[in-house]
């Protein structure tokens, strides 16, 4: 099995995260900037995979040159080598431009599975995964809770609000995952000391034949024109109790529509 | 500031490699040991199934090279027990005593036969090791000590008793020194060998969440292969002690961060007289002079890193470190628990456990007595031990 996993570095959510006030990008500056949580699920999947049935683990990356520190962290957990898709042109890339980007930089890559996370804790748009199926040409298995791989077949538990589908098609495929899939392994002192000698291949636009006009801010079909803080915290409302409190709880609550 | 090692950008210091081992020891800890520490202190219990998972990480004999060890730097293996020790001394010491003195005698003085029956094992954490030197009678001054090994034949009988031994009741595998003829020698000891037996001592008000036991030999009959063959003379036993002293310096730097940031965390929340403790002028003496002396200790045993790493490490710098950085140590934990006032008497708060395991850790693997002498005969050429 080839597996290439998609990982793309954010600021860390658990810190102060901020837009830049010149362009309305992700301020990476100002962030500590980590592995995106849920590609961490990915690399698991993959390495848990390639254990069972063979093959070698990828790691996809577009991301600027500050990246490539998370490209290492990917890469201690196990993963045998890397691409990085970086590019001063790609600043400003929608969804759709990145799928086009990463599509390119699939071709090469002979994958069996395209694994990701179904969603980044910065952007958090979940169309990805299905752009970039459809781009390939290939099936979309995504959301998945449970994985499993039998000879050329894959088949998914689909977490939906209500339950799961299970759902089922034939490499190769896109197939992202949510954080209820794996416990994601600390990386080995001796996979750390291993990633820096991994192979990390990197590609501009020109090596992957995209035009820089249809990426980046020129080629953005979505592009954010402004952001506000979110306002403060207001006081909140205080309920007296003069013997009516459970009434006047359940009142608000109603109000409310949480009961 | 978050953590108080960034009031001299200690980090900055640090290489890439260096601060993601530091982080995965971090982050393993916080899931996997910091909510549960309390209780195993509560309890007087050390988790041997933990063992394992330290092994997957790579930290049991991190910076030894082959049979299954990691081989990091000395300065990596330094901040590990920064971390390790952070959460709590006890578990350092686990390591310590893991890595530096069981897996370190053997590794270094061990045959090659002795090498691959137990190191691999004992880096995955499926075989544990301790190590006996100290004796109830022999403490600071092993050179007279009462264990004795006696030729029979082709093989050893081994009598004595050893005390204060780290792991000593759940290890596989004892390193043992004892009197021979010709010197100290020493010997591994499997666990369940006839006649030998383990204690563990109770009552601790330190280090409760480790294991601390004696260890008794009645005659305990070993085959001429128990010795290790490279160890001669005292001197083999006290380079392990510097290896495991090393930790310490590095150690005793995560107890007093972990205390201090936990300090800082309080006092900014905590108010009195209409603002938080944290801003009132006697309140920012304390975390000033904390940090300072934090910053330095954490400075201090960089420098010993580094000078490790590249081959130039004396013991009596070892010394130096042990004797600062522990003291400093444990005079941050107990002025943090001033700041934590009443609530710094419970559990629920580390200052004061932490205090309490650096009273352990100021004593063993060389006093702060015997170090201040270490110190004094390197300045002066005179040596004033007895």
């Amino acid at each position: 099995m080839n597996i290439v996993v998609l990982v793309k570095q954010v600021p860390d959510s658990g810190a102060e995260r901020s837009l830049r006030a010149d362009d309305n990008t992700v301020d990476r500056g100002a962030a500590s900037n980590v592995i995106n949580e849920m590609d961490e699920y990915a690399i698991e999947e993959a390495l848990k995979i390639t254990e069972a049935h063979g093959g070698e683990v990828t790691v996809l990356t577009m991301g600027p040159a500050g990246a490539s520190d998370s490209i290492r962290k990917a890469l201690s957990m196990g993963p045998a080598k890397a691409v990085h898709i970086v590019d001063d042109a790609l600043r400003g890339s929608c969804a759709v431009s990145t799928s086009k980007v990463i599509a390119a930089a699939l071709g090469g890559l002979n994958a069996d599975i395209i694994l990701c996370g179904s969603e980044s804790t910065d952007g958090r748009v979940q169309v990805l995964p299905h752009m970039l199926a459809e781009r390939l040409g290939v099936a979309a298995l995504t959301g998945a809770r449970k994985l499993t791989v039998d000879g050329s077949t894959l088949t998914i538990e689909r977490q939906t609000d209500e339950g799961y589908e299970v759902v089922t098609a034939s490499t190769p495929a896109v197939v992202s995952v949510w954080d209820t899939i794996n416990e994601p392994r600390y990386p080995s002192f001796k996979g750390i000391m291993a990633a820096k000698k991994k192979p990390v291949d990197t590609k501009s636009l020109a090596d992957l034949g995209v035009d820089a006009s249809e990426v980046g801010f020129a080629g953005a079909t979505s592009t954010v024109l402004d952001h506000a803080q979110r306002p403060p915290r207001s006081a909140g409302q205080k309920v007296v109790d003069e013997g009516d409190g459970g009434v006047k709880l359940v009142e608000y609550l109603a109000t409310e529509k949480f009961v | 500031m978050r953590d108080p090692l960034e009031l001299l950008d200690v980090a900055g210091l640090l290489t890439g490699e260096e601060r993601q081992i530091q982080e995965t020891v971090a982050r393993f800890l916080a899931d996997r040991v910091r909510p549960h520490l309390a209780e195993w202190f509560e309890a007087g219990t050390f988790p041997r199934e933990l063992a394992p998972e330290l092994g997957r990480l790579g930290l049991l004999g991190m910076h030894l090279d082959g049979y299954g060890c990691a081989g990091t730097s000395a300065v990596a293996y330094g901040l590990a027990c920064l971390e390790l020790e952070a959460a709590d001394s006890g578990l350092r010491s686990f390591v310590s005593v893991q890595g530096s003195l069981a897996m370190y005698s053997i590794h270094r003085y061990g045959s090659e036969e002795q090498k691959q029956r137990w190191l691999p094992r004992m880096a995955a954490g499926e075989a544990i090791g301790c190590f006996g030197l100290t004796e109830p009678d022999f403490g600071s001054d092993p050179a007279n000590m009462r264990t004795r090994a006696i030729r029979d034949g082709d093989d050893w009988l081994l009598r004595g008793g050893k005390m204060w031994i780290t792991n000593g009741s759940i290890a596989d595998v004892a390193t043992v020194w004892a009197a021979t003829e010709d010197g100290i020698r020493g010997f591994l000891v499997p666990a369940g060998t006839p006649g030998f037996t383990t204690r563990t001592i109770k009552n601790k008000l330190s280090l409760r969440a480790s294991i601390t036991a004696e260890l008794s030999f009645d005659d305990v009959r070993l085959p001429a292969d128990a010795q290790l063959p490279g160890a001669k003379g005292l001197r083999a036993p006290l380079s392990c002690l510097n290896e495991a002293r090393f930790g310490i310096c590095f150690g005793a730097v995560g107890a007093a961060r972990d205390s201090l940031a936990v300090a800082l965390d309080y006092a900014r929340e905590r108010v009195q007289f209409g603002k938080p403790i944290a801003a009132f002028q006697l309140t920012q003496q304390k975390f000033a002079d904390m940090g300072v002396s934090l910053g330095t200790a954490a400075l201090l045993a960089l420098h010993l890193g580094r000078l490790k790493d590249g081959g130039r490490l004396q013991p009596h710098q070892v010394s130096a470190g042990k004797l600062n950085n522990v003291r400093a140590a444990l005079e941050i934990a107990r002025e943090c628990r001033t700041i934590l006032g009443g609530s710094g008497i419970t559990l629920e708060y580390s200052p004061l456990r932490h205090a309490n395991n650096l009273e352990s850790v100021l004593t063993y693997e060389g006093t702060s007595e015997i170090h201040t002498l270490v110190i004094g005969e390197a300045l002066t050429g005179h040596a004033a031990y007895r």
